[in-house]
């Protein structure tokens, strides 16, 4: 055994670190199917509690919808279980090719590659895309697994201000002797829940001939007027040269995820992306089950109309009510709070008033921006958002934050 | 102040910050204090090769080595001479 003092003893160091800096994250188990009530243990070994979930990212409450359950019982039986094998070897079925279809039709785009989750995809499309001779230029506040993909790529990795237009413009400008420049971006930002300027980038992609990427996690489903996401809601279907997405949010939230886009580009990752090339198959239940998710979302609008609905009724009850939100438009309302220890005493008392909402702060957002993250979901009904409401006004009552300016709370409570 | 470090402060003020009132001088802590993260240092390290014509390892481009203003001057002048 070469598990030896030395190496326990460094990182059992580390771990105390960890916890010493407020960072250890520890699982809540949760003894019920994912929805918008949940039945939740917590902390480890308690008696377990009926929660609201406000904090899934079951946009459109299909995790357990039970058409969604049958197609997988289904799936099981017709194709089995697993494939053991990569997708180039004898790990493609008949439906993983009908789901790459489906989304390549729903996402108006040319050709649509499966991956086993959108990290995957994210890990594996920059690096089978892109060489040396190109620029990678993304703005800052994009995902962790875009960042790792663009690591593993050799190409340059710029960025740019959050959103800043100008600041894009500049970079364009500066690498204009490069083979091929690619903007990369959220559509939806996870955090702070407001949009990518899609229109402004794909106008800019143009002036400077720029390739654009989007990974579009938060956004696939639900936004635009018919839910094929951010680039939908801006106007630009037709005009993003890769789309990334996961089926593990609102698409039925199992696992799996795509690179969509131009044909030649997703014939490349094929070809060469290590994860797709490299890793099994995704399950036939799972593909079974994401092809009746694609009939859904295809056939009707009705729950990303709720969504939108329940989405207004949240904003503006919250605003109303005097908490300092987030401006956007998408189901991810962060509560600003700036103070970390705030965010978390918030959030351990409205789990003692029955809704499960989760604080954020420093690393997983900047320093002094600490905040609660509520999510929406088409499972919620309008009765779940008002018992949450009630609890949200007295718990910001107990912490006397109701309409306060940032600059007030910060004064009570410091950053 | 010399011309190095006013021209890497200015770039870093222009490059990182986001708003107009925050103010850095050349000993600010720029990564340690989260203004630069690790993934957009790079913007910093590719203005000053192709504004000084130099290249830098990225083993002397640490994080350490990038906290402040100075220390970054440091740096370059070391790979000009
Ligand atoms: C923007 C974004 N991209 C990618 C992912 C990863 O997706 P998956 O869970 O399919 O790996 C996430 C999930 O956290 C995300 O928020």
């Amino acid at each position: 055994m070469a598990y030896s003092e030395k190496a326990r003893n460094f990182y059992q160091g580390e771990l105390r670190d960890i916890k010493e800096g407020g960072l250890f994250k520890e699982e809540r188990f949760i003894q019920s199917p994912q929805s918008a009530e949940i039945k939740v243990e917590y902390p480890s070994g308690a008696q377990p509690m009926d929660v609201i979930n406000m904090c899934a990212n079951n946009y459109l409450g299909l995790s357990s919808h039970p058409e969604v359950i049958k197609a997988s019982h289904q799936g099981l039986d017709d194709r089995g279980f697993g494939m053991s094998s990569v997708r180039f070897i004898c790990g493609t079925q008949d439906i993983h090719r009908t789901l790459e279809d489906k989304l390549t039709k729903f996402l108006e785009t040319e050709d649509t590659i499966l991956f086993a989750s959108c990290m995957d995809a994210n890990a594996g499309v920059f690096e089978a895309v892109f060489n040396d001779q190109d620029v990678l230029i993304a703005d800052r506040l994009v995902h962790a697994s875009i960042v790792d993909g663009m690591r593993l790529c050799k190409a340059l990795n710029e960025s740019y201000k959050h959103s800043n237009m100008e600041h894009l413009e500049k970079k364009l400008q500066t690498y204009q002797d490069a083979r091929f420049r690619c903007i990369v971006t959220d559509g939806v930002f996870s955090m702070d829940g407001d949009t990518a300027k899609l229109d402004e980038i794909c106008d800019l992609a143009e002036k400077y001939d720029a390739l654009v990427f989007v990974d579009d996690s938060h956004a696939t489903g639900f936004l635009g007027k018919r839910g094929k996401g951010t680039h939908e809601l801006k106007g630009v279907l037709g005009r993003i040269d890769i789309i990334t997405t996961t089926l593990g949010k609102a698409l039925g939230g199992a696992s799996g995820g795509c690179v969509s886009g131009r044909k030649e580009i997703v014939e490349m990752c094929r070809q060469r992306a290590r994860p797709y090339l490299f890793s099994n198959a995704m399950p036939p239940v799972v593909v079974a089950a994401s092809n009746k998710v694609m009939d859904l979302i295809m056939g009707s609008t009705e729950r990303r109309d709720k969504l939108e609905n329940n989405t207004k009724f949240w904003r503006k009850s919250l605003l109303e009510a005097g908490f300092d939100i987030k401006d956007g438009d998408t189901p991810i309302v962060p509560i600003m709070l700036y103070n970390a220890k705030l965010s978390q005493d918030m959030s351990r008392d409205l789990y003692q008033e029955g809704i499960y909402a989760i604080g954020f702060f420093f690393p997983v957002v900047p320093k002094g921006q600490a905040r609660i993250r509520t999510q929406i979901s088409a499972g919620h009904d309008i009765n779940h958002l008002e018992r949450a409401l009630e609890a949200f006004i007295k718990v910001g009552k107990k912490y006397n934050i109701l309409g306060k300016t940032k600059d007030e709370i910060i004064e009570m409570y410091g950053l | 102040m010399e011309d190095i470090e006013n021209t890497i402060l200015e770039y870093v003020i222009d490059e990182y910050l986001e708003d107009e009132d925050d103010e850095i001088g050349p000993n600010s802590p720029l990564i340690s204090s989260g203004i630069v993260d690790s993934f957009s240092m790079v913007s910093l390290k590719t203005f000053l090769e192709r504004k000084y014509n130099i290249s830098i390892p990225d083993d002397k481009a640490t994080p350490e080595a990038f906290d402040t203003v100075n220390r970054i001057a440091d740096v370059v002048r070391s790979f000009i001479s």
